[in-house]
């Protein structure tokens, strides 16, 4: 018989990067393909005319390479298919936390694996209180509002009681800890709003300088390939593309029109000698300066040389960064003459440079370069070109950071007001502990920091706080209870971990995780997850909203209702399900629950509480399994800081809440959210907490790396710079380490002696001096690690720096865990960073600061 | 009858593997037959890609990415190689390799100048692309490789039809085709392959200042003459020049125009710093 799909059932679902559609025979997926968006019922493609040119909505999502390869991650041979128990682990007996990381597992059922789990919390909480057991997920949970990690995981230990483990602003570092004292934004957690920029920047920019940018790597978040179709058209309107990184990264390969080249975290430098040069030769915008900004004369005065003795010019900056002064002048003079948008990271305000030793000085110094510019102006805005296409934010649909069931812990709070959840649950537990220094609180309190409840941005103050862990009264960590298993790939200087979980403190640990990843080999318990594919939720492609609201490097504003394609592999369940499971043997099922029998309970209110049920009925929603939200094309667009310019009343569709700023007044209205309301080239924050910080000082300072191309005595051991990126063909450990087919990708891993190692890239200049060759074995170490890699020899890296991606999920120690003489052979990079926070008083991780020593490697392994 | 074909522009290609891993997507743990056996889930790409570096000078690397399907030529050594039929066009124009003929025929691996056959070890049986025929034949407008591009730069269809993607694309841009030396007729076009280079930068020699606004003219081996301008930086660049020798000149307002004699013999030409005087 001929074959047709049409013997086949379709499903639609959403992944953490893209909507995509299912087809599927047998109960076994067939194929899976990027969501097309051409039903006669969806949404017409917008278009923007700009320049005499037209931009058409492309008519199908973007979708990455992983969610492309999402059928092998399904039936990937590391998935986790039952529960599991450590061998050598007996709840009533002996534990032999020691031997976490190399005993092996056997299989127990759900009802054994929920008793020891339910019998060990009340156990803990009984002796200890609810503070010992210490709970967090990871950054990127698969997609869906019910199942997510801010949501079910929130609710099930919002009741319950525990230590929440918070995220630092890893993503945002420099702009948390930096940018908010220039220009506020600390609800967005100093990121810039980027709306109505698409149209803008067609229609009048002419240069765009990347900084720390690499926008076709990283997409902006979750988006994947949606937003290179905006940056060829801007290339085909004549927008000049610079790129300031240390590697040809991939977007500057593709558009590039210069590369420059600086070495790994000496970026604030040339940015003060750019500014030097507009106050020497008179190109900035006064007027500006004048009305919308403060403390120029100190910034000033610190570039001429008044404060110290030095004059920040090209000649200066050339020494520190390697960037040749009369290039510094020619990017500058070519700035200030034309309509310049300065894309700082790969969505405005990231960039791997912020996520180095004093990168808040990067940000702000980025803020108040873009300050001089006349932020605002048309064309001259902070965007990294991955956002603001036109888009219907009227119509509320939630994102994640709305908190789901949980009712939310950031963010603008729409879904409370609506009903959604009934109740909402909040932490009880005063004592938090910040994920980039979790392994220290652990094993070694008392732990002091700066910045507790870093991540939720409700004032700019509250990253001032100071926290000691244990807090007064509250337990040390008996329990870990984690979502995910990833951090032995994606924290710093990760032999820590392993050691904290081999700690005897650590009476017990649980893993909830899809696959068998590296942390999840630690821990005592581990509960199988089943994939996005194998449950319902509901979910709006990219959608983060919280602290990123109303930001979407998308293309289309997608909600999908993510229908369940197979059943759950082997006796894997979705994270809702298992805290349904646990809640109600604890008494709490109810409470966990409020009545809703199941998820899709849970999703139908969730539609009934958004804005969908006014454009699609919920049979047909179920049916079809998306809506595309039109934008609305006679709306007049309001761009990003356009307001601010202008000094007009804000017209964004998104601003401070009502206690950060008076916001009755007109006047209040047309103000930043910094204390004065303007640019602050002189932060009044700053200044009040602390004059004499010298790491962090009223007006940002070039201060040097405490690892890098300054620092004398390291460098004579360690004299390459490692900077460590996100991966371009991974959501970082998301999908490395598990068989799939991005593995087989040259960039991602190399397959050497049938074995596929992480890809480190070095200059010809550097590999002839260590006489390494392309495709080679190589030993990269420090004092805090060994990993093997597969050297790739290439000129887009500058010399004396090395580049690897972060992230991997393929931790393969062939020796004690966590001892940091033990080599690694599965790539994982990050044992090699430090765990040295951004400076004193920014309790943030660093990974760009990293020095490292290379070899090519002859012995076998 | 249709006559099948790709054209895939390279100047849109973001070198996302989307299009690589799309057909590992369809034809791993699938079989088609009679059209395709299971691919092994590793090791076969019935679609590589093939990246070129061009240094074209230090602050401007360009990669292209070559996707490179089987190039179902009309010429081709694979079917000539094949005994009882093993390989065939189809009307369409699509080659196929019968996956039950085909078993233990190992030699068609190096048949294919274009490296596009793989062994299946373990059936002993060359593989590779299909054209998605299975596809093609239920009426789909594309294979899944260009359904996948989120740049949408493969064009997929019958070339005998003015009307189709495919035929309206290749008439508004002139194609090529990869390794046309190997005279096996493909029917996979390129738009963008990678292009010998000149460039150079321009610099005050006073003061060593980056020169902008300069005029270049490059006259080349045919004869042609060509213009290009500075930019901020004093970078200029010739994109697609052809070998041999010619001459480049640089004039800038109030410095001494200069000229020099060059000879293009490699693939990238970067002539470094050149010094304008009063
Ligand atoms: N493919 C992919 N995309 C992702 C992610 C992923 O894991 N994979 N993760 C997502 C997440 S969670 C986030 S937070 C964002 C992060 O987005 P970003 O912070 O923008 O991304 P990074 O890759 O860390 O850094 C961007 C660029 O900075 C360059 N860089 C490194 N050191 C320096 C330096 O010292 N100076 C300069 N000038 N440049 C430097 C790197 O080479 C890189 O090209 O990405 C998101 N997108
Ligand atoms: N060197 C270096 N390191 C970095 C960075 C850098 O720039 N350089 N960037 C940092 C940044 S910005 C970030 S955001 C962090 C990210 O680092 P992490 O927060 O560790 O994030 P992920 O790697 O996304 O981890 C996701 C984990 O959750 C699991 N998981 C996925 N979906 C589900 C689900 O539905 N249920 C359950 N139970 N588990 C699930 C995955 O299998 C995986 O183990 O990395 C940081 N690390
Ligand atoms: S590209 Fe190779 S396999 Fe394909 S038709 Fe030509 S010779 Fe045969
Ligand atoms: S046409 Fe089909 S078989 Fe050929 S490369 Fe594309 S997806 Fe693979
Ligand atoms: S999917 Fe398209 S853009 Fe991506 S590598 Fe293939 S051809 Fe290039
Ligand atoms: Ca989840
Ligand atoms: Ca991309
Ligand atoms: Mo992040």
């Amino acid at each position: 018989m001929k074959y047709t799909t049409k013997d086949e059932q379709q499903y639609v679902n959403c992944t953490l990067s893209g909507p995509v559609r299912v087809f599927v025979k047998d109960k076994k997926i067939v194929r899976i393909l990027p969501l097309e968006y051409t039903q006669e019922d969806d949404a017409k493609p917008w278009s923007i005319t700009a320049r005499g040119e037209t931009f058409v909505r492309p008519n199908k999502a973007g979708i990455a390479c992983w969610v492309q390869g999402s059928k092998q991650q399904v039936y990937s041979k590391d998935r986790l298919l039952t529960p599991l128990k450590r061998v050598d682990f007996d709840p009533n007996g002996e534990r032999n936390p020691q031997n976490r990381g190399v005993s092996g597992y056997e299989p127990i059922t759900w009802d054994e694996a929920l008793s020891i789990v339910t019998n060990e919390i009340v156990r803990i909480k009984d002796e200890n209180g609810p503070s010992a057991i210490a709970v967090t997920g990871s950054s990127h949970d698969s997609w869906g509002n019910i199942g997510y990690r801010m949501s079910a995981l929130e609710r099930f230990w919002n009741l319950v009681g525990c230590t929440w483990i918070d995220h630092d602003p890893d993503s945002w570092q420099g702009s948390y800890w930096g940018a908010i004292h220039a220009w506020g934004f600390h609800w967005r957690l100093g990121q810039p709003p980027a709306f109505d920029l698409l149209g803008d920047t067609f229609e009048n920019t002419d240069m765009i300088v990347f900084w720390s940018s690499d926008p076709n790597t990283t997409s902006g978040d979750y988006a994947w390939n949606e937003t290179d179709h905006w940056r060829f058209h801007m290339k085909k309107l004549g927008i000049k593309f610079v790129f300031i990184d240390p590697h040809c990264n991939y977007t500057s390969v593709i558009d590039g029109d210069k590369w420059i080249k600086p070495k790994p975290g000496t970026d604030t430098a040339m940015a003060l000698a750019i500014a030097y040069t507009w106050i020497k030769e008179g190109t900035y915008d006064k007027e500006y300066i004048a009305s919308h900004t403060v403390g120029f004369d100190k910034w000033e005065s610190y570039l001429m040389g008044n404060e110290d003795g030095v004059a920040k010019t090209p000649e200066w900056a050339a020494e520190k960064t390697g960037v040749e002064a009369n290039i510094i002048k020619a990017l500058a003079r070519e700035w200030a003459s034309k309509r310049t948008t300065l894309a700082g990271g790969g969505r405005s305000g990231m960039g791997h440079i912020m996520r180095s030793s004093y990168g808040h000085e990067w940000s702000r110094a980025m803020v108040l370069l873009m300050g001089m510019q006349g932020l605002g102006k048309p064309g001259v805005n902070y965007y990294s070109t991955t956002g603001g296409a036109p888009a219907d934010w009227e119509f509320f649909f939630p994102g994640y950071a709305d908190g789901g069931i949980s009712g939310g812990s950031a963010g603008p709070k729409d879904l409370g007001p609506r009903g959604f959840p009934k109740r909402a649950t909040a932490s009880q537990i005063r004592q938090r502990i910040n994920r980039a220094c979790l392994p220290e609180c652990v094993i070694s309190p008392p732990q002091t920091w700066r910045g507790v409840y870093g991540y939720y941005g409700q004032s700019a103050q509250q990253q001032l706080t100071e926290c000691t862990f244990p807090f007064p009264g509250y337990s040390e960590i008996k329990m870990i209870y984690r979502q995910g298993a990833s951090y032995i790939g994606t924290m710093m200087e990760t032999n820590r971990f392993a050691r904290m979980y081999r700690d005897p403190k650590l009476e017990f640990v649980v893993n909830q995780t899809i696959y068998n990843e590296p942390e999840a080999k630690f821990a005592d318990i581990i509960f199988p997850v089943c994939t996005n594919f194998e449950r319902y939720d509901i979910g709006e492609w990219a959608k983060i909203s919280g602290y990123s609201n109303k930001l979407s490097p998308t293309n289309a504003r997608v909600v999908v209702f993510q229908q369940k394609c197979i059943e759950p592999r082997g006796e894997s369940k979705p994270d809702y399900q298992i805290f349904a499971l646990l809640a109600e043997r604890l008494g709490i099922g109810e409470m966990f629950t409020e009545g809703h029998p199941d998820e899709m309970s849970w999703i139908k209110r969730m539609y009934e509480v958004s804005d969908l049920p006014k454009v699609i009925s919920w049979e047909k929603f179920l049916k079809k399994g998306y809506y595309i939200i039109p934008p609305k094309m006679d709306k007049k667009p309001t761009p990003a800081l356009r307001w601010f310019y202008d000094q007009r009343p804000i017209d964004i569709p998104d601003r401070p809440m009502s206690t950060d700023r008076p916001t009755n007044a007109t006047e209040g209205l047309s103000r930043l959210s910094t204390p004065t309301g303007k640019i602050e080239f002189e932060s009044q924050l700053l200044k009040k907490f602390d004059p004499n910080d010298n790491e962090r000082p009223p007006v940002p300072h070039y201060v040097p790396s405490w690892e890098g191309s300054e620092s004398t005595e390291i460098l004579k051991k360690y004299p390459l710079q490692l900077i460590s990126p996100h991966p371009r063909f991974t959501f970082h450990s998301q999908h490395d380490g598990k068989t799939l087919w991005n593995d087989e990708i040259p960039h991602h891993r190399r397959l050497i002696n049938g074995y596929r190692y992480w890809v480190i890239r070095i200059n010809p200049a550097d590999a002839a001096r260590y006489g390494i060759k392309e495709n080679d074995l190589v030993k990269v170490w420090n004092d805090r690690g060994v990993v093997l890699c597969a050297a790739n020899v290439t000129e887009r890296i500058r010399e004396g720096a090395v580049h690897s991606y972060s992230s991997g999920g393929g931790y393969d120690p062939q020796g004690e865990p966590g001892n940091n003489a033990t080599i690694d052979k599965g790539g994982t990079i990050n044992q090699l960073t430090s765990s040295r926070f951004l400076s004193k008083n920014c309790a943030g991780m660093a990974p760009g600061s990293c020095l490292v020593e290379i070899a090519k490697w002859t012995e076998g392994v | 009858m249709a006559k099948y074909a790709m054209a895939i522009d390279l100047n849109k290609c973001i070198g996302c593997y989307n299009c690589q891993i799309a057909c590992k997507d369809e034809h791993v743990y699938n079989a088609f037959p009679p059209i395709a056996a299971e691919q092994p889930a590793f090791g076969q790409f019935w679609l590589s890609i093939e990246e070129r570096e061009q240094v074209w000078d230090p602050s401007h690397i360009k990669v292209t990415y070559i996707p490179k399907p089987c190039q179902h030529c009309d010429d081709a050594p694979c079917a000539k190689a094949a005994e009882n039929g093993a390989v065939y066009k189809r009307d369409d124009g699509i080659v196929i390799i019968d996956p039950e003929k085909a078993v233990g025929q190992k030699e068609l691996v190096s048949s294919c100048p274009y490296g596009s056959i793989y062994l299946n070890e373990e059936k002993g049986l060359p593989q590779k692309c299909t054209f998605c025929a299975h596809l093609v034949d239920d009426n789909w407008q594309e294979p899944r490789c260009a359904q996948s591009c989120p740049m949408s730069c493969m064009y997929f269809g019958d070339v005998e039809d003015p009307e189709s993607r495919i035929s309206k694309f290749l008439a508004a841009n002139q194609g090529e085709a990869f390794h046309p030396e190997y005279g096996t007729k493909p029917n996979v076009y390129y738009v963008g392959l990678p292009k010998p280079n000149l460039s150079g930068t321009v610099r005050l020699a006073e003061g060593n200042e980056c020169a902008a606004n300069v005029a270049v003219t490059f006259t080349g081996a045919d004869g042609v003459k060509r213009q290009a301008v500075t930019d901020c930086f004093g970078d200029f660049q010739f994109k697609n020049v052809a070998p041999g020798k010619g001459t480049i000149t640089y004039e800038l307002a109030g410095y001494a125009p200069q000229s020099s004699p060059l000879v293009l013999d490699r693939e990238i030409t970067f002539l470094g710093e050149i010094k304008l005087n009063r």
